[in-house]
């Protein structure tokens, strides 16, 4: 029994080294951590909600885009999300991008098609920095896997706007961001855009739908994951079980095995 | 030529021609297996697993990946957004990786709680430790392809490590870029490295398993085999446990791959690299950490390469440091007491490495707890007290023997195993 025990501390022991890596976020001690939210798409069974991608997806074009953009998302993508593949197109009609060089050579402006990849709001990266006080604003593609806290991290930074002496001029106090002094204004206030499906459009609530959405844009196979993880972990607990049957039963018939 | 007769026509036919039935049947059937092998005997295998999977993911990715600096990153997406199952591929090759040296550690902390190193079994143990530094360059080299900001930094820290050679370290460091900075160049050689180390991996790793069966395996009790009623054969017996632990491996794994696939890495490699933009705190692999720690514990750069490489490095000559008779611990009690104080020590600088040095040292146990030991110990004060006692634990070995009195050796494996479970 002891040498059961032994190995048993010896797994958990080197097991547990594995993980040290998550140490990363407590090593940032200094920073205030966004608190959890309870997402639906949490946990091994976890799915996105589609009306609040939606109306996230809103707030995203209605908000963020003027100054973001959203370089791996294309309208095609949008499907996923729950509109018809017409919707896709409208949507993408509603942008102009440059197209192909035509006979002539010339480039012009022409309405986006689905497989078109978000336009940026700006020319280049120094245009986005010049006209947002020295600092471009990032792409939001992958934001939600690119912060400590992810989808959780987002939404407390769009909450935790507060007032603060001694802030610089052109910065904003943000209680979760690194530093506290966050270059963009605080994006959201009460009613800043119309739910059509009625939903209350207070701060916390665009805050958290946006969030949402931006979990989707930077994990979109999230569903797909998950699914097919929850599959595979029976498959292998069976198969498990009876590889431990078989184990026993061969082991049985030699001492000390 | 070869008279071995199979029952099988086939095996016949292609043994006749061409002799690759008889190694496979002679390890499956007759080479000797110390019959008490216990569950910590299954990381091998498993260690093969971990490179079969890396091989096979790897290629698939390579396919897909594209080693240029405009647009690593977004071909990382790519993979991950609209390659069929890319994102599985991915997840897979990066939680592996993890999970390689995880399964490699445990192999050898194995080794060292049971003595596998000591004779007749050194170079069985000092070719596995050059597949530990083959595998850690390969892990360093793929964790910059994603070129993400961890991956631009993480590669100019590291190859910056190379300037503190007196004289030519600058024109070393130029020699790795293949320019004056971390750049393309940079990351196709180093995408080029990356596809070649695997298979140099492969290669060592048979000499690995042709010392092990010159040598046959070392086993708990840590004493030699006597005769045939100390072995069994591997088939049965250790095909079913191997499978066992595959099983359980295979749980965990999928545990990451499916519900956790970031955790073991960092967020900030999901911003893509930018020149212009150092991260707040540059952190490698954890897989690193303890060795990034022992490197920041010494305040001067050269040094400090040299200890970082020394930790290593002290593995070669543990067959000879260690001069006890008496391969397992189970028979050393000094040495099993020390064997634990080292894995604690080892976790202890991994947590260091996680940290940044001025801060206060927080002990944490990810998903667990968390705490600071004392508000005066600083993560440096903690990197250095543990980096003394690393190498002390190495320097120890050889006077051990004097004070140690190590408890009898059973006369035999069967002997034992037979006594223990008529109890």
């Amino acid at each position: 029994m002891s040498k059961m025990n032994k190995t048993f501390k010896l797994v958990t022991a080197a097991f547990a080294a594995m993980v040290v890596s998550t140490s990363a976020a407590f090593a940032a001690g200094d920073l205030v951590k966004a608190p959890k939210q309870d997402w639906s798409f949490n946990g091994p069974f976890g799915v996105f909600d589609r009306a609040s991608q939606q109306r996230g997806f809103q707030i995203f074009q209605e908000v963020c885009a003027s100054c973001h953009s959203l370089e791996y998302i294309a309208f095609r993508n949008l499907t996923d999300i729950g509109f018809s593949a017409d919707e896709a197109k409208a949507v993408a009609a509603e942008y102009q991008v440059p197209s192909e060089p035509n006979d002539e050579g010339e480039i012009v402006d022409r309405a986006a098609k689905p497989s078109d990849f978000w336009p940026s709001p700006y020319a280049n990266a120094k245009e986005a920095a010049a006209t947002n006080n020295g600092k471009a604003p990032p792409d939001l593609s992958l934001m939600a896997k690119a912060r400590v806290g992810g989808a959780d991290y987002i939404y407390g930074l769009l909450t935790g706007y507060e007032d603060h002496e001694g802030t610089p001029e052109n910065l904003h106090y943000n209680k979760y961001f690194p530093g506290y002094y966050i270059a963009m204004a605080a994006p959201l206030s009460d009613g800043a855009v119309d739910y059509v499906d009625g939903t209350p459009n207070t701060v916390e609530q665009m805050a958290k739908d946006v969030s949402h959405f931006l979990m989707w844009a930077a994990e979109p196979k999230l569903e797909d994951r998950k699914s097919l993880g929850v599959r595979v972990m029976l498959f292998l607990l069976v198969l498990t079980f009876i590889t431990f049957l078989a184990y026993r039963r061969v082991s049985k018939k030699v001492k000390g095995h | 030529m070869s008279s071995k007769q199979f029952k099988n026509p086939v095996a016949n036919w292609v043994e006749k021609r061409l002799p690759v039935i008889s190694p496979i049947h002679h390890t499956l059937f007759e080479h000797p297996f110390p019959r008490n092998l216990n569950f910590m005997w299954n990381f091998g295998s498993l260690a093969g697993l971990c490179l079969v999977i890396m091989i096979v993911t790897g290629i698939v990715l390579a396919m897909q990946y594209t080693p240029n600096t405009a647009d690593a990153f977004g071909s990382v997406e790519r993979i991950m957004r609209d390659v069929n199952s890319g994102w599985l591929l991915r997840y897979l090759h990066m939680n592996v990786a993890s999970f390689f040296f995880i399964v490699v550690y445990i192999h050898m902390f194995r080794g060292l709680y049971y003595g596998s190193y000591k004779a007749p079994r050194e170079l069985l143990w000092i070719i596995g430790v050059v597949i530990l530094l083959l595998m850690m360059a390969t892990g360093f080299l793929g964790y910059t392809l994603p070129w993400g900001q961890m991956s631009f930094w993480g590669a100019t820290v590291i190859t910056n490590l190379f300037s503190a050679i007196p004289g030519v370290g600058d024109a070393i460091v130029t020699w790795l870029w293949g320019g004056f900075s971390v750049d393309n160049p940079t990351l196709n050689r180093f995408f080029v490295l990356h596809f070649l180390l695997p298979f140099v991996i492969l290669g060592v790793v048979i000499l690995h398993i042709l010392a092990l069966h010159t040598s046959v395996s070392n086993n708990p009790l840590g004493i030699e085999i006597k005769g045939p009623q100390d072995t069994i054969s591997f088939h049965p017996y250790f095909t079913i446990k191997d499978m066992l632990g595959v099983c359980v491996f295979l749980l965990l794994l999928c545990a990451f791959v499916f519900f956790m696939p970031n955790d073991m890495g960092h967020p900030d490699n999901y911003i893509p690299a930018d020149p212009l933009v150092t991260p707040a705190h540059i952190v490698p692999e954890w897989y690193f950490l303890p060795f990034y720690a022992v490197l920041r514990s010494i305040p001067d750069k050269l040094m400090g390469v040299i200890a970082m490489f020394a930790a290593i490095g002290v593995l070669f000559i543990l067959p000879w440091l260690d001069r006890s008779p008496v391969r397992s611990a189970r028979f050393r009690p000094m040495f099993r007491v020390m064997f634990w104080a080292f894995l604690v020590i080892c976790y202890i600088l991994g947590t260091v490495g996680a940290q940044a040095p001025d801060n206060v040292y927080v002990f944490v146990v990810p998903y667990l707890f968390s705490f600071e030991v004392s508000s005066w110990m600083t993560v440096l004060t903690v990197g250095q007290i543990t980096t003394a006692l690393y190498f002390l634990f190495f320097l120890s070995l050889p006077i051990l023997p004097l004070f140690e009195k190590t408890k009898p050796l059973p006369a035999s494996i069967s002997e034992a195993v037979l006594s223990k479970s008529e109890k």
